[in-house]
């Protein structure tokens, strides 16, 4: 084996090498994307799915399954948010509309992100929403209070073993983190 | 003339010569391991009784956070890295390895890596206190300003460790003696092939997670910030990608080692040479499927759970297999106990131990009561220390002589094997005690119900601690005046390194490649 | 005759006693069955494992140390040649798999029934949040922040005195009360990083994480106080975050509610009387410091100082001074501030005790603002009055 050939060799391998690396690395990046996928297969985490159409499926009149709402405000956000009911109890494949209250207690405009989980995580997958107000983010002058409705339905396809699910809401404080990114984008 | 080398300082500067670079690795890890083994004393002396009494909370964090970086990324990884570099290219027949100078540049990262860390112990808001898993967001919106020192140091041991993988593989592959086919390589050789494939497809995802993590803490990402649309649990499941592989790329090679003692000292050929490969390329490939038994806590679905529990508990079939075949080596053949066999023997039983316990804690029903206490601490001290440690230091005894051309004082060295055992036994099995009975890890002070096994725990793991001084001593002592050794000093040994070089092995080895039959 | 008869006695006597030591020694050793169906079932599941795990390790060890005795050099000193057999390699490779699918039924038979967290009776939220826990009956109109009781060390720690309490630092100001023999399911969520609640005796481990709701029950057949921890690390105070369950029967729980539900009206109407009332400097600063010792000083520390730069110091900062920022600085407190350690207090104290800290930090450590808080100045805050 030559010294010349050999050192060719070592290059092209070095060369292939480098390129896992780099896709590996890119791989990882790539694990976001597919996490969510992932989860929306899957229903890790309750993470629920983007906006739904109603689709008039048979409405199961024999069942009954207890939608119940929790909201928490995360610290630093000072806005009173709660649902206007606790809990619903609805039948499988009927639209339904509730709604949830806001106000801004504070001397400022704040801007609020809420983000929706589903516990257990798998009802994720049943629960269709066709409207809601966590698919925008609110702005809230100093004081001002309104009603957000959401308007879900469950799946009739839902397994007979979830009897509850638990829709809850994290209020978030987005106000600096958005007027940072229009700063950048300025 | 064939043992011409500079001297002073530039010869440890820019040499490429594999023994330099070799030697380099060993000496860093084993000032790593002392770093790394100071904070474990800290955190040791603060749990040897209820109370705070000799740091506070924010702190005790931080030196279980730079004690598992520490020990992880800057002892037991370049350990390895240094035996594959002194030992590779003469059991392959080769000259040297195949790149050189990025061999050169590989190292001298290192160094520089973990000033970078270790200066954050000096910075405003501490050293980084999120534990060595980093979950975010502890670590990404509420981390110490000294995180992205953390995250700096984390890329540059990742390139370091990604450069020597490259070197390895190539090596390997293109540098091989003529006759030397990939089923004759020794199993040191084989492992650290497995090892370098490990680690140059995980390395690059653990540097993908510290970016994101950057990008969250500066430039307004939201990967892990549940506020933006992003998820925590995400990290874990990135993490623990990178983090389980890791877990073999740090015993894989010690099973070599092992492999590689046990036949010599049994004087008898390793039990199933081509099922030990077969195997520890089945832990390797398993190891990329079993991630989320790390996360059983966190709310997967339940057929999730399942999967990953059948498939962790997979992984203790080809490790069973391993363990079987050792014990098959040991059978009529014809044994003696030097040190480096006792601790080869030490690793085999101390770490099927860990296996143990790994399989219990696979069990995803009953891992709700192990997870994240001592037990789990436990669990992963049995495969690292008396694992990878002693792996890698009957690896310096047995090749201490083809290293330097001096032998240890054998006496010398069964004290501090037999000190050694006792306090690694001492300081982690009542811990496995500790954590059944509910106490949950990286925690500074505790219930008086868990104060009797801490004790214990510290007592050993004072006496472990001073027994590395003992090691260093023998170390020194065999290097300044040990006896001659002579070119063959265990009998039993085989391999080009023992049957085709002398004692020391010259500078430069293998110009002319031998042929292997 | 007579002596043999009571050497051999005695002996039967101490091996007896050094037996039941070991048995007592090895029940503090192990795991605790717990009180639950499922925690009792996980325990047998362990000690099942424990046992085979026992004895693979007595045969595999056992061959190994008998060839150790048998196979040494001085005992055989020509070693066998062969190193290599399929046969054995098949079977030692297929009797770990048929061991583990043994071990695979019951842990799936298990958490099937772990996880099925269907038709609860009662359902409470459980909030992690630096470094305490916050309960929420979503049945009842009930909800209280339960923190560490033990006291926060000081510099002249009493060892002795501290441990003395069996319950030393698994203690809390307010129990989680449940019913006994009826499922109660948990929400588990947190509100700034990672936590994870963890009863041992219920057999109940579930992470609490930042904007998702996790779900879990255990139905306790027995009254009694389970105490459990924070075990997943999540800061500075991580281990001092212990979990109390108390469970009661259900009179005792109905009895309890009703209870907490007069607390809340008598607490409302205190609140409302002393907002009504004005008070004076003096009185504000001494319940002030009382609040800050016990809610602040563990971050902020006694002197205001803190550990900058993750926990701001008090003293002499702009916020805790400048008389304009005097809102800013009511706001970090009642509301906390996103992406700190700072948790919002506003519903953990008092209007009376929120204006008394507010105004202590005002004009303690040399911060001398002269400025007053008045409870009803934080009441209108709340109320988001303009």
């Amino acid at each position: 084996m030559s010294e010349q050939k050999s050192v060719n060799q070592n290059k092209k391998l070095v060369m292939r090498l480098i390129a896992v690396v780099g896709g590996m690395f890119l791989f990882a990046f790539a694990l976001v994307p597919l996490y969510d996928v992932f989860c929306e297969i899957t229903g890790i985490n309750g993470k629920t799915r983007g906006q739904a159409l109603y689709q008039a499926k048979k409405i199961d009149r024999e069942r009954l399954v207890t939608i119940e709402f929790l909201t928490n405000v995360n610290r630093g956000m000072p806005w009173e948010f709660k649902p206007t009911v606790g809990s619903v109890k609805v039948h499988p494949g009927e639209l339904n509309e509730v709604t949830f209250y806001a106000k801004n207690k504070s001397r400022e405009t704040v801007i609020g992100q809420s983000i929706p989980s589903i516990s257990p995580g798998e009802g994720a997958l049943y629960l269709n929403k066709t409207e809601c107000f966590c698919f925008d983010q609110q702005v809230l002058t100093a004081g001002e209070q309104i009603e957000m409705p959401m308007k879900f339905y469950v799946d009739s396809d839902i397994p007979k073993d979830i009897t509850h699910l638990t829709l809850s809401y994290q209020l978030y404080n987005v106000t600096d983190a958005v007027k940072s990114t229009a700063g950048a984008t300025k | 003339m064939a043992d011409h080398h500079p001297t002073g300082i530039k010869r440890w500067l820019f040499t490429t010569n594999h023994k330099d670079i070799g030697s380099m690795y060993l000496w860093f890890s084993f000032i790593m391991f002392l770093i790394g083994g100071a904070m474990a004393m800290v955190i040791r002396a603060e749990l040897y009784q209820p109370g705070l009494q000799f740091v506070e909370p924010n702190f005790f964090n931080s030196m279980t956070t730079m004690h598992g970086l520490i020990m992880v990324f800057g002892a037991v990884m370049p350990s390895m890295v240094g035996l594959a570099n002194w030992l590779i290219p003469m059991q392959i027949g080769a000259p040297d390895m195949a790149l050189p100078r990025m061999n050169n540049w590989s190292f001298w990262i290192l160094p520089f890596a973990f000033t970078l860390l270790l200066s954050s112990l000096f910075m405003d808001g501490g050293a980084p206190n999120f534990g060595w898993t980093f979950y975010a967001p502890l670590s990404t919106t509420y981390g110490p300003p000294s995180t992205d020192f953390f995250i700096l140091g984390v890329h540059m041991m990742g390139i370091s460790s990604i450069m020597g993988a490259i070197n390895v593989i190539v090596t390997v592959f293109n540098m091989r003696a003529p006759g030397m086919t990939l089923m004759k390589m020794p199993l040191f050789v084989w492992t650290w092939v497995i090892t370098a494939f490990l680690l140059i497809m995980v390395m690059p995802v653990l540097a993908g997670a510290v970016t994101m993590m950057l990008t969250d803490r500066h430039f307004g990402t939201d990967f892990f910030n549940a506020a933006g649309g992003g998820d925590p649990v995400m990290f874990q499941h990135i993490f623990w990608f990178f983090g389980h592989p890791e877990v073999y790329i740090m015993i894989l090679p010690a099973f070599g080692v092992a492999s590689e003692i046990i036949a010599a000292f049994a004087r008898k050929k390793l039990f199933g040479y081509s099922s030990m490969v077969y195997a520890t390329a089945s832990i390797a490939l398993l190891s990329f499927i079993v991630w989320a038994h790390h996360m059983f806590t966190v709310g997967m679905p339940i057929a999730g759970e399942l999967f990953f529990m059948i498939a962790t508990m997979l992984i203790a079939v080809p490790t069973g297999v391993k363990v079987f075949n050792w014990v098959a080596t040991m059978w009529q053949g014809s044994m003696t106990f030097e040190t480096p066999m006792l601790f080869s023997i030490a690793f085999v039983i101390l770490f099927t131990i860990g296996g143990f316990s790994g399989v219990m804690l696979a069990m995803a029903p009953v891992d709700f009561q192990y997870h994240d206490t001592y037990f789990v601490v436990a669990h992963f001290h049995y495969v690292l220390f008396p694992g990878a440690i002693f792996g890698t230091t009957a690896a310096v005894y047995y090749w201490l002589p083809k290293w330097t051309g001096k032998m240890y004082n054998e006496k010398l060295g069964k004290i501090h094997f037999w000190w050694s055992m006792i306090a690694v036994n001492l300081t982690f099995f009542p811990m496995h005690f500790s954590g059944l009975a509910g106490m949950p890890r990286r925690i500074p002070d505790y219930n008086m119900m868990f104060a009797a096994f801490n004790q214990l725990a510290s007592i050993g793991a004072f006496a472990l601690g001073l027994s590395q001084l003992f090691f260093l001593f023998i170390i020194i002592k065999a290097i300044r005046s040990g006896k001659k050794a002579e070119d063959k000093p265990w009998e039993g040994a085989t391999g080009l390194e023992w049957d085709a070089l002398p004692c020391p092995a010259p500078y430069h080895t293998f110009d002319t490649p031998p042929q292997v039959k | 005759m007579a002596i043999r008869r009571k050497l051999i006695a005695s002996l039967t006597a101490l091996v007896s006693f050094v037996l039941s030591g070991v048995v007592q020694a090895t029940a503090d050793l192990n795991m605790r069955p717990g009180v639950t169906e499922t925690s009792q079932e996980a325990y047998d599941l362990h000690m099942m494992v424990v046992w085979v795990m026992t004895g693979i390790a007595v045969v595999v060890f056992g061959l190994m140390f008998y060839s150790i005795i048998a196979h040494r050099k001085s005992n055989n000193p020509k070693p066998a040649t062969w190193s290599h057999s399929t046969k054995v390699e098949i079977v030692w490779t297929a009797i770990p798999f048929i061991i583990l699918i043994f071990l695979t039924i019951p842990a799936i038979k298990l958490l099937i029934k772990m996880e099925d967290a269907s038709d609860p009776d009662i359902s409470i939220q459980v909030t992690g949040s630096q470094w305490k826990w916050h309960y929420k009956y979503l049945d009842h109109n009930v909800e209280f922040y339960s923190n560490l009781k033990t006291p926060q060390q000081e510099a002249n720690f009493d060892l002795e005195k501290a441990t003395s309490n069996a319950n030393y630092l698994l203690e809390v100001d307010k129990e989680l009360v449940i019913p006994v023999n009826k499922k109660v399911r948990f929400l588990v969520t947190a509100d700034d990083v990672i936590h994870s609640w963890w009863v041992p005796e219920l057999g109940v481990k579930k992470d609490a994480i930042p904007g998702f709701i996790n779900e879990t029950w255990t139905s306790v057949p027995k009254p009694g106080t389970y105490r459990g921890q924070c075990t997943e690390l999540c800061g500075k105070w991580h281990g001092f975050m212990p979990v109390v369950v108390r469970a009661v029967p259900q009179a005792e729980f109905d009895a309890w509610i009703a209870q907490k539900n007069d607390e809340r009206v008598a607490a409302e109407k205190a609140a409302a009387e002393a907002a009504a009332k004005s008070w004076d400097l003096d009185k504000l600063m001494t319940l002030g410091e009382e609040v800050y010792n016990a809610k602040c000083a563990a971050c902020h520390k006694v002197d205001g100082s803190g550990t900058p730069p993750l926990f701001p110091a008090l003293k002499g900062s702009e916020i805790a001074t400048k008389a304009e920022r005097m809102d800013e600085h009511i706001g970090i407190v009642v509301n906390g501030k996103t992406g700190t350690a700072m948790a919002a207090f506003g519903s953990q104290l008092t209007d009376a005790e929120l204006a008394a800290v507010i105004t202590y930090e005002r004009n303690a450590w040399g911060n001398e603002t002269g400025d007053v808080v008045q409870p009803a100045d934080i009441q209108a805050f709340k109320a988001g009055n303009q």
